[in-house]
C-alpha cells in the first residue's frame, strides 16, 4: 500500500498512467480482433516510409505536443490558458502560404519569394500574437481568457483575410516536406522533438524554470526578490505564440495549402487538456514538461484508438469528454482527499 | 442594564485554529457616545466587532444590547442588522454600478402596487437622507461618480436610515483626506445628538482625540481597559495598546558603542515620498549603522522602507546611494545597487510556497545574475547548506518544500534568501515576527555582527527592546510622515514611546 500511495505521489503518475490506460484498451482491442496482441506498437515500412499505429499516433500528436510546450509556459506563469493558439496556427499559416504564392493567387506551383521568407514571415506573425496576448495579459492585467479571446476569434479570420477568402495551395515539393517525410521518418515527428529538446536544454541551462514558476506560484514575492514578473509572464506568451506559428507551419505543409477554416480547429482545448493531463495544475506555479508532452500524445492516442475502434470522427468528441471529465474529477481537491481517506482506512485496518 | 448603555459585551472568547482571537473581550457603549476601540494590528478588534455582527460566532461571553431581555446572539449580519447594529467597513461594499439611491434601498426598495420598485419614491426619499446629512449629490447617478469618501457617506447613510442604535466604524478614514475626514466627523457628531451611539475603529491617534468620548483598547484579544478620554492622555494610550506599564519602565543602557561620525553615507533620501502613503521624507543611513524606524503600526514604517527600495511603484523624489543619484523603479534596480527587503508579511511577499527551500534561498541571488547565467547545481546546494546550517533552519532537507516549514523558519529562509546576495544595505521589516525567544535573539545578534562588518541596515520591529538593543538611531512616524529622530540618551523606552505618541513637543 504504501509503495502504492509513493507511487501515485510522483509528478509523472498522472500523464504516464493515463498513456499506458490508452495502450491497454488498444492490446485488449487487438486481441479481440485477433490481431497480434502489440499490434498498437508494431513499425514496419511500407512504401519507404515508416508505418505503424504508433507512428501515426507520433506524427499526427505533433502539433499539440508543440503546443503543449507554450501553453505549459503560459498556464504556469499567468495561471490562465491562451485560446487563441489554434487561430493563430491558421493565421501563420494563411500569412506564409500568401507570401509564398503571392496575393490573390489560390494556386501555384512556384515561389513567388523564397520559401525562408515565407516560414520566417509566418513565425514573425505568430510571435507578434504571442506579445501582444502577453501584454494584455501582464501589463494590462486582463485575464488571460478574456485577452486570448480576441486572437481566437480575429487570427483566422485575418488569416482568410490575408488569403483574399479562399484556400491557397502551394504546390512546390520542398514546401511539403515540413508536412511529409524526411528519409522514412515523418517530419512532424522531428520538428516536434527538435522542440521539445531545444525546450529541455534552454530551462535546463538556464533559470528561465525556476522564474516562471516563481512569478507563477507567487507574483508579488517574486517581484520583491528581484524578478520582472511582467516581462516574464510576456516572454511566456511570447513562446507559447511562436510555438502556435511552428505546428501551424507543420499544419499547413501537411496539406500544402493554407485553408484557414480549417487549419489548428479546437486544437487549443488538446493543447489545454495535455497540460492538465500532464499533471499540472491550471491555478498556475509548479509545471512539468514531460508530463504536458505525454499528455499531448495521450490525447492522439486516445483519437487514433477511437478511429481504429470504428468510432467516427462525429462522434470521437463525445469519448473525449469522457476523459476530460475523469481527468479533472481526478486532480480535484475533494476527490484527492477521499482517495486519501481510502488509503488511508485500508492501511490502518491492514 | 445600567442606565444610558446600548450596548454591552462581556467575556467574549473567540477561537481561529491554532489561535486564541479574543481571550475574555469587552466593550461598553452607552447612548450617544462615539468611542473608539484601539489596539494594535491583531489586537483582536475586528474579530469583536465580527463577533457582535454576528459574521462570527464566539465560544464564551454575552452581549447585552438595549431594549432586548437577556443575552442576545446574532446569527449573522442581517439578524444584527434587525436588532439595530449597523457596520460600515473599510473597504465600501456597495455596488459601483447602481446609482446612489438604489445603493441606499437595495434590498427594501419602497414599492408600488404593483410590486415593482417605485423608483420616484426611492429617490425623493434618498434625496431627503443626503439632505439630512448636508451631502450634495444627486442620488440617480450610479456611486462610481463619487469619490471613496462619498461613498463612504453613502454607506452611512444606508446604515442611519435602518434605525439604527449602534453604528459601527471600521476604519472609515484610512482612505479619506483631511477635509473628507471633518466631513465625516460632522455627520458623526449630528449622530452623536440624535442619541445614536458609535464604535469608531481607527489607527490614527489625532483622530480619537478629536471626535471622541471614550476608549475602550485591547491587546492580544484581550481587553485592557475602558476609558473616558480625559483620562487616558496620549502616552497612556500608546502604552496601554503596546502593553507596556509606562511607570515601571526599566531604562535599558544606551548602546555603548560609539556612532561612526566620519563613516561614508550609503543611503541619502531628500524629499522622498510615495504617492498617497508617505509624505516627503529625509533619510541618511551610513555604513555600518543600523537605524529603527518606530512607531505605531499603520503609521508608515513599512511604506517608508518600502520607498527607499522602491517595493511600490510612484514614489518621488531623491534617492542618492554612495553618493551617486540612483532612480529605482523596480525591485531589481535596488538589488543591483545592494539593496535587499525582507518585507513583513511573510506569506504574501516573502516564501513561495510550492517551491523547495533550496530554491527559495536562491531566488534572489539568480535574480540578480539573470535568467541565462543559471548558477550551478552544486553552488546552489553549497550555498543553501551553508544557510540552513548557520541560522539553524529546521527542514526535512533543502527539498523540502518552504509552505511545509514553520513559520519561524520560513523566515529563516527568507532571510537566508537576502544574505545570500551579500547586501551592502538590507531593510528588516518585523524579521522576528513569529520566531521563539532563542532565535529572536539569534538574530538580533546577527543584525548587530552585519552592521560591524560595514552593512547598513534598517530595522522595523513592534518590539521596542529589541529595537533598542539593536539601533543606533531611530526615525520616528506618525501618520505616514517622518516626524523625528532619536538618538543617544533618549533611546529609552520612554523616550521612544513619547516620540511616538507625539506628546509634549517630543516629536
Amino acid at each position: 500500500m504504501d509503495k502504492i500511495r509513493k507511487i501515485t505521489k510522483m509528478s509523472l503518475f498522472l500523464p504516464i498512467f493515463s498513456m499506458i490506460l490508452i495502450m491497454l484498451i488498444n492490446v485488449v482491442y487487438d486481441i479481440g480482433c485477433g490481431n497480434a496482441p502489440l499490434n498498437f506498437f508494431m513499425i514496419s515500412i511500407k512504401n519507404g516510409v515508416l508505418y505503424g499505429r504508433l507512428v501515426d499516433v507520433l506524427n499526427r500528436g505533433s502539433e499539440a505536443a508543440i503546443l503543449a510546450i507554450g501553453m505549459t509556459l503560459v498556464v504556469s506563469s499567468s495561471a490562465g490558458t491562451d485560446i487563441s493558439v489554434g487561430s493563430v496556427m491558421s493565421l501563420t499559416g494563411g500569412m506564409c502560404c500568401m507570401l509564398l504564392a503571392g496575393y490573390g493567387v489560390a494556386n501555384t506551383s512556384q515561389y513567388a519569394v523564397p520559401l525562408i521568407v515565407g516560414l520566417g514571415a509566418g513565425l514573425a506573425v505568430a510571435l507578434v500574437c504571442g506579445l501582444f496576448n502577453g501584454f494584455l495579459v501582464s501589463y494590462l492585467n486582463i485575464q488571460p481568457m478574456v485577452a486570448t479571446l480576441i486572437l481566437w476569434s480575429a487570427g483566422r479570420a485575418i488569416g482568410l483575410l490575408l488569403c483574399n477568402s479562399q484556400i491557397v495551395y502551394v504546390r512546390v515539393d520542398s514546401f511539403k516536406v515540413l508536412g511529409s517525410y524526411v528519409g522514412p521518418v515523418p517530419t512532424p515527428i522531428i520538428v516536434a522533438a527538435v522542440c521539445i529538446a531545444v525546450a529541455a536544454v534552454v530551462l535546463k541551462q538556464t533559470s528561465l524554470g525556476l522564474y516562471i514558476q516563481s512569478v507563477g506560484i507567487n507574483r508579488k514575492s517574486s517581484r520583491i526578490s528581484g524578478l520582472n514578473s511582467r516581462r516574464i509572464i510576456l516572454m511566456c506568451y511570447a513562446i507559447c505564440g511562436f510555438c502556435a506559428g511552428i505546428a501551424g507551419l507543420v499544419a499547413t505543409s501537411r496539406i500544402y495549402s493554407a485553408d484557414t477554416n480549417n487549419i489548428g480547429l479546437n486544437l487549443e482545448l488538446d493543447a489545454i487538456l495535455a497540460v492538465a493531463l500532464g499533471g499540472n495544475s491550471l491555478g498556475g506555479g509548479k509545471f512539468n514538461l514531460a508530463g504536458s508532452i505525454i499528455g499531448a500524445y495521450t490525447i492522439q492516442a486516445i483519437t487514433t484508438t477511437l478511429y481504429a475502434l470504428g468510432v467516427s470522427s462525429a462522434q470521437a468528441p463525445v469519448f473525449k469528454a469522457i476523459v476530460v471529465i475523469i481527468i479533472v474529477v481526478i486532480q480535484a481537491e475533494p476527490f484527492k482527499e477521499y482517495f486519501k481517506k481510502l488509503t488511508g482506512g485500508r492501511r490502518a485496518s491492514a | 442594564m445600567e442606565k444610558d448603555v446600548v450596548l454591552k459585551m462581556r467575556g467574549i472568547c473567540m477561537t481561529f485554529p491554532g489561535v486564541k482571537a479574543l481571550d475574555k473581550a469587552g466593550l461598553t457603549l452607552k447612548k450617544g457616545e462615539i468611542r473608539a476601540l484601539m489596539g494594535e494590528n491583531g489586537a483582536g478588534k475586528s474579530t469583536l466587532i465580527k463577533c457582535l455582527t454576528g459574521v462570527n460566532h464566539f465560544e464564551e461571553g454575552e452581549i447585552f444590547l438595549d431594549g432586548f431581555e437577556g443575552p442576545v446572539r446574532n446569527k449573522d449580519t442581517m439578524d444584527a442588522q434587525s436588532k439595530g447594529i449597523a457596520t460600515v467597513y473599510q473597504e465600501v461594499n456597495l455596488c459601483p454600478n447602481l446609482s446612489v439611491a438604489e445603493n441606499i434601498f437595495i434590498g427594501r426598495a419602497p414599492l408600488t402596487k404593483l410590486r415593482t420598485i417605485d423608483r420616484r419614491a426611492m429617490n425623493r426619499q434618498a434625496k431627503k437622507l443626503m439632505e439630512e446629512l448636508e451631502l450634495d449629490l444627486d442620488v440617480t447617478r450610479n456611486l462610481e461618480n463619487y469619490s471613496l469618501a462619498m461613498q463612504q457617506m453613502i454607506a452611512i447613510a444606508r446604515a442611519i436610515d435602518m434605525d439604527c442604535k449602534v453604528l459601527i466604524l471600521d476604519e472609515p478614514t484610512s482612505s479619506l483626506d483631511d477635509r473628507e475626514v471633518e466631513k465625516l466627523f460632522k455627520v458623526m457628531r449630528d449622530l452623536k445628538k440624535k442619541g445614536v451611539a458609535i464604535i469608531f475603529v481607527t489607527h490614527f491617534l489625532e483622530q480619537v482625540y478629536e471626535v471622541c468620548d471614550g476608549i475602550t483598547v485591547l491587546r492580544n484579544g484581550k481587553l485592557v481597559g475602558e476609558y473616558d478620554i480625559a483620562d487616558l492622555p496620549r502616552v497612556k494610550l500608546v502604552a496601554a495598546m503596546m502593553g507596556k506599564d509606562f511607570d515601571d519602565l526599566a531604562k535599558i543602557k544606551p548602546e555603548s558603542e560609539e556612532l561612526k561620525v566620519d563613516a561614508p553615507v550609503v543611503i541619502d533620501a531628500e524629499g522622498l515620498s510615495h504617492a498617497g502613503k508617505i509624505k516627503p521624507f529625509d533619510l541618511e543611513i551610513k555604513e555600518g549603522e543600523v537605524v529603527g524606524l518606530t512607531g505605531l503600526l499603520g503609521s508608515g514604517r513599512s511604506e517608508l522602507a518600502r520607498t527607499i527600495y522602491g517595493a511600490d511603484r510612484n514614489q518621488t523624489g531623491s534617492l542618492k546611494v554612495k553618493g551617486k543619484e540612483v532612480h529605482i523603479k523596480e525591485p531589481i534596480d535596488a538589488m543591483k545597487l545592494g539593496m535587499g527587503l525582507l518585507p513583513d508579511d511573510r506569506k504574501a511577499e516573502g516564501i513561495i510556497g510550492d517551491l523547495s527551500v533550496r530554491e527559495n534561498i536562491v531566488l534572489a541571488m539568480q535574480a540578480k545574475e539573470g535568467v541565462l547565467k543559471k548558477i550551478p547545481m552544486s553552488k546552489q546546494i553549497e550555498t543553501a547548506d551553508k544557510f540552513i546550517d548557520m541560522l539553524q533552519i529546521k527542514t526535512a532537507s533543502r527539498e523540502t518544500l518552504i509552505k511545509q516549514l514553520s513559520g519561524g523558519n520560513q523566515q529563516k529562509v527568507i532571510l537566508a534568501r537576502w544574505l545570500a546576495t551579500n547586501p551592502d544595505f538590507l531593510i528588516l521589516d518585523e524579521p522576528t515576527r513569529g520566531i521563539d525567544i532563542g532565535t529572536k535573539t539569534e538574530i538580533q545578534k546577527l543584525v548587530i555582527k552585519l552592521a560591524s562588518e560595514g552593512k547598513s541596515i534598517v530595522f522595523i520591529s513592534s518590539e521596542i527592546d529589541e529595537m533598542l538593543r539593536t539601533c543606533n538611531r531611530m526615525a520616528v512616524l506618525r501618520d505616514g510622515a517622518k516626524v523625528g529622530e532619536i538618538s543617544g540618551d533618549e533611546m529609552t523606552q520612554e523616550g521612544v514611546m513619547n516620540a511616538i505618541a507625539g506628546g509634549d513637543g517630543n516629536g
